[in-house]
């Protein structure tokens, strides 16, 4: 303080035009920032390239399929040896009575083809195509049993090897210690290859289909688990818009501001933040445990969308309670003023002037939340909804609620733990699809927030 | 107070869904070693029955036994897989809680093999190499030390200067149990440890417990999920060994090397004939209360064990599994529903 009167500065030598040293440094450090800020935009901008990359080239190939075209013989003998075509005797022939028909269907083939294979074993020959052709066989038998005796011809799914080889995943040298498949097969399949027999083409039943066993990776599909999402997102969307958006509206425009308020709100936040898995604790215990072991409510069980959903109706309204919130303080008080200034109750003026107005806001954050709770997996695995469980289509939407299903990310990581490399490939097809849902979701949400919200 | 509200909705809401009550599907739980069986024949029972395909959840043989014994009811499970036989402990807590009709049905055997990068030297193992590569103590010259072993080397002078990296199942596993049974206690007895250790004044039951510990210095990893996450690791770290079931590594063959144990090559034919040492049965547990409450269970289990599912040429023996000579005879046993206390 004492003597700053007498520090000595260098003559100003420079203008407005010319940079001095410090002007230079300043700049300078100014420069730096922004490299910095780019070079962190370009790390992020690499990550993302590196990820999206990853998925689709991993992922792309589940969405094609090989399939064998075979004209097989439904032999009478076999399937029906009395010949009274009585539907019940057809039944009582089980898959693996259809086994040798594939068989002999494919010998045929080879023989009219002329191909030249050194496989003669028919079990051998069957590993070409997937286990499910039975099923597939069996099912066209039973519905069209005057079809018997003819000679049929069948679009069978390629076993996964087959279809491994023609996507390059599977070589004759991985071949080699395999017992699913041999390269004498892979010799087989070129010349199959040739004459137009195999095709690799674009799979429906990936995106439409219901989970396959370990053995038949090829006939695995998203679509019931999809649809055990989509039920999930149901009850989530059923409950959590109304609790959230009436909890905030009372938060935010009746309560009064004391400590119990307060409280409430610091809470909200701190639930909003707690980990997901918690609630599927939560949710094990309260819904499956207490509701449905103790209260003996029968819907409340363990693998049904009806649990699942609830439990992420718990996780995502915290969110939906926090944007609505937000939404509502954006609308300025002048618009209050106004509606109460010429005379409307308060809530007239909350549910005709505020609320529309907050419109746009409350339904961009119950978007966002819907799609963070549609990528949920943690809670999901405690309350049984991953396993060999999406199997089964539902027949009604009560049936949809309590029958058991999985969920598009719990069906992700369930094929990421099978032993069956096809299935890893499976998994990657199936993260494409849940992000071309959340995109999806994500890119209403930005629409409807551009093309409604007002500023003020 | 947004709980209340939601709490009091759900309820509502489970209220109207009352009308669908009794669960219709066979819901089964339990070791992840036999999950692929038992989705194989859920996924095959549903096509050749018109029920509906029953549900399959893994999660570990310990995990699945105790929610099979949590009591009877259609929100509890009907049947638990296991990679190991049912504890008198979990015997009596199903008891406790109203199981005690209990049917056991072995439904074959798996083997458990050790594996490496394919790459990577081609091991030949006896039990007394994992037991000195593992334990925390072990026996020399009469002397119990602390486990001085850091490479494949210092265990056998035929192996190689790798790293010791073990990638063994944790303890929520039925596998881990076969491991410390088959390998450990036999490597221990193998190497005189068992013996040092009675010596030095320990308890038969000490020296058991001794022997089936696992060093806890990094060099032996728990895997507590499934055989990928083991998979991976290998992947990961060249030097890795990994214990794997017999299917698995039967689909990783262009990834993996199999190593031998006591000089025998694990396989199917090795396993069922006996050869092999590191093999168990794998089994399921039913219960018979849920018989004729829960539509096709008994036809589920009956199924499960047919010639043509789980014999030789079915599809779990395609897929791994060694089928069970005498399969006959628990085909006759669920077709009477013998339970455990009768049956054996």
């Amino acid at each position: 303080m004492t003597d700053t009167s007498h520090i000595s500065r260098a003559p100003r030598t420079s203008s407005l035009l010319t940079e001095d040293a410090r002007t230079k440094k300043r700049n300078a450090a100014e420069a730096r920032f922004k490299i910095y800020g780019i070079v962190a935009i370009a790390i992020g901008l690499l990550f993302l390239l590196v990820l999206l990359t990853t998925i689709i080239s991993r992922g792309t190939g589940a969405f094609q399929q090989t399939f064998v075209t075979l004209n097989v013989e439904l032999q009478e003998s076999r399937l029906d040896k009395s010949g009274a075509r009585d539907i019940e005797q057809i039944k009582k022939v089980s898959t693996f009575g259809y086994n040798p028909l594939l068989a002999d269907a494919l010998s045929q083939s080879i023989v009219d083809n002329g191909f030249e294979t050194e496989i003669t074993k028919s079990k051998a020959l069957r590993q070409l195509l997937s286990t499910g052709a039975i099923g597939q066989l069996r099912a066209y038998v039973i519905a069209n049993p005057d079809q018997i005796g003819q000679t049929v011809e069948f679009n069978f799914m390629a076993s996964s090897r087959v279809d491994g080889y023609l996507k390059g995943r599977v070589t004759r040298e991985s071949l080699a210690r395999d017992k699913n498949l041999s390269p004498a097969h892979l010799d087989l399949v070129d010349q199959m290859l040739a004459a137009g027999m195999i095709e690799k083409r674009f799979n429906a039943d990936f995106i439409l289909g219901a989970d396959a066993s370990s053995n038949r990776p090829e006939q695995a599909g998203m679509g019931v688990s999809m649809i055990g999402s989509l039920f999930m997102m149901l009850v989530v969307l059923l409950l959590s818009v109304p609790i959230g958006v009436a909890t905030s509206i009372y938060l935010e425009e009746f309560a009064p501001k004391n400590k119990f308020t307060d409280l409430i709100e610091v809470n909200i936040s701190n639930l909003a933040a707690v980990p997901s898995i918690v609630f599927g604790i939560l949710g094990l215990a309260f819904f499956i445990q207490f509701s449905g072991g103790v209260l003996g409510i029968q819907s409340m069980k363990a693998s049904a969308p009806l649990v699942g959903g609830l439990v992420l109706t718990l996780m995502t309204l915290p969110t939906i309670i926090i944007s609505t919130r937000a939404a509502l303080k954006a609308v300025p008080p002048s618009i209050r003023d106004a509606a109460l200034g010429v005379g409307a109750s308060k809530m007239q003026a909350v549910f005709h002037h505020v609320l529309p107005l907050a419109m746009p806001g409350i339904l961009t954050g119950t978007i966002i939340g819907l799609a963070q709770a549609l990528g949920e997996t943690a809670p999901l695995l405690l309350i049984g909804m991953v396993g060999f469980i999406a199997s089964n289509y539902p027949d009604s939407i009560m049936s949809g609620l309590t029958d058991p299903n999985s969920a598009m990310p719990a069906q992700i990581f369930e094929w990421a733990k099978r032993s069956d490399p096809a299935f890893y490939e499976r998994a990657w097809g199936g993260i494409i699809i849940l992000l071309v849902f959340l995109m999806t979701m994500n890119i209403i949400a930005i629409i409807l927030r551009r093309r409604f919200e007002r500023r003020w | 107070m947004s709980f209340v509200k939601l709490t009091v909705s759900s309820i509502a809401i489970c209220a109207i869904a009352a009308p669908a009550f009794a669960r219709d599907n066979v819901q089964v739980a339990g070791s992840s070693t036999v999950l692929p069986y038992a989705s194989i024949v859920a996924e095959a029972f549903g096509e050749n029955f018109d029920f509906p395909t029953p549900v399959v959840e893994s999660g570990g043989s310990s995990a699945g036994l105790k929610r099979f014994c949590e009591g009877v009811g259609a929100n509890t499970i009907d049947i638990a897989n296991a990679s190991r036989a049912i504890r008198e402990k979990e015997i009596a807590t199903c008891a406790a809680n109203g199981v005690s009709d209990i049917i056991e049905v072995r439904i074959g055997y798996d083997g458990i093999v050790f594996a490496n990068d394919l790459n990577g030297h081609a091991f030949e193992f006896t039990q007394a190499d994992w037991f000195l590569a593992l334990a925390p103590k072990i026996a020399k010259d009469g002397a119990i030390i602390d486990n001085p072993n850091q490479t494949w080397a210092d265990v056998n002078p035929a192996f190689p200067a790798q790293p010791i990296a073990a990638f063994i199942p944790g303890t929520k596993h039925g596998t881990r149990e076969v491991f410390e049974e088959k390998v450990l206690a036999v490597g221990c007895e193998a190497t005189g440890a068992f013996d040092a250790m009675i010596a030095a004044g320990m308890s038969e039951d000490d020296a058991e417990d001794a022997c089936i510990a696992v060093r806890t210095d990094g060099l032996s990893t728990d895997i507590d999920g499934d055989y990928t996450e083991t998979l991976a690791r290998i992947d990961a770290n060249k030097d890795g060994i990994g214990v794997f079931g017999l299917a698995f590594y039967e689909q990783n063959t262009d990834s993996l090397q199999v190593a031998t144990m006591a000089g025998v090559v694990p396989t199917v034919e090795s396993i069922a004939t006996g050869q092999y040492p590191v093999s168990r049965p794998l089994y399921f547990y039913l219960k018979k209360a849920h018989i004729g409450v829960i539509p096709g269970l008994k036809d589920f289990a009956e199924f499960f064990v047919m010639d043509e599912v789980a014999g030789p040429d079915g599809p779990l023996a395609e897929y791994g599994l060694v089928s069970d000579p005498e399969l006959e005879a628990t085909q006759t046993m669920i077709a009477e529903e013998q339970t455990m206390g009768l049956g054996s």
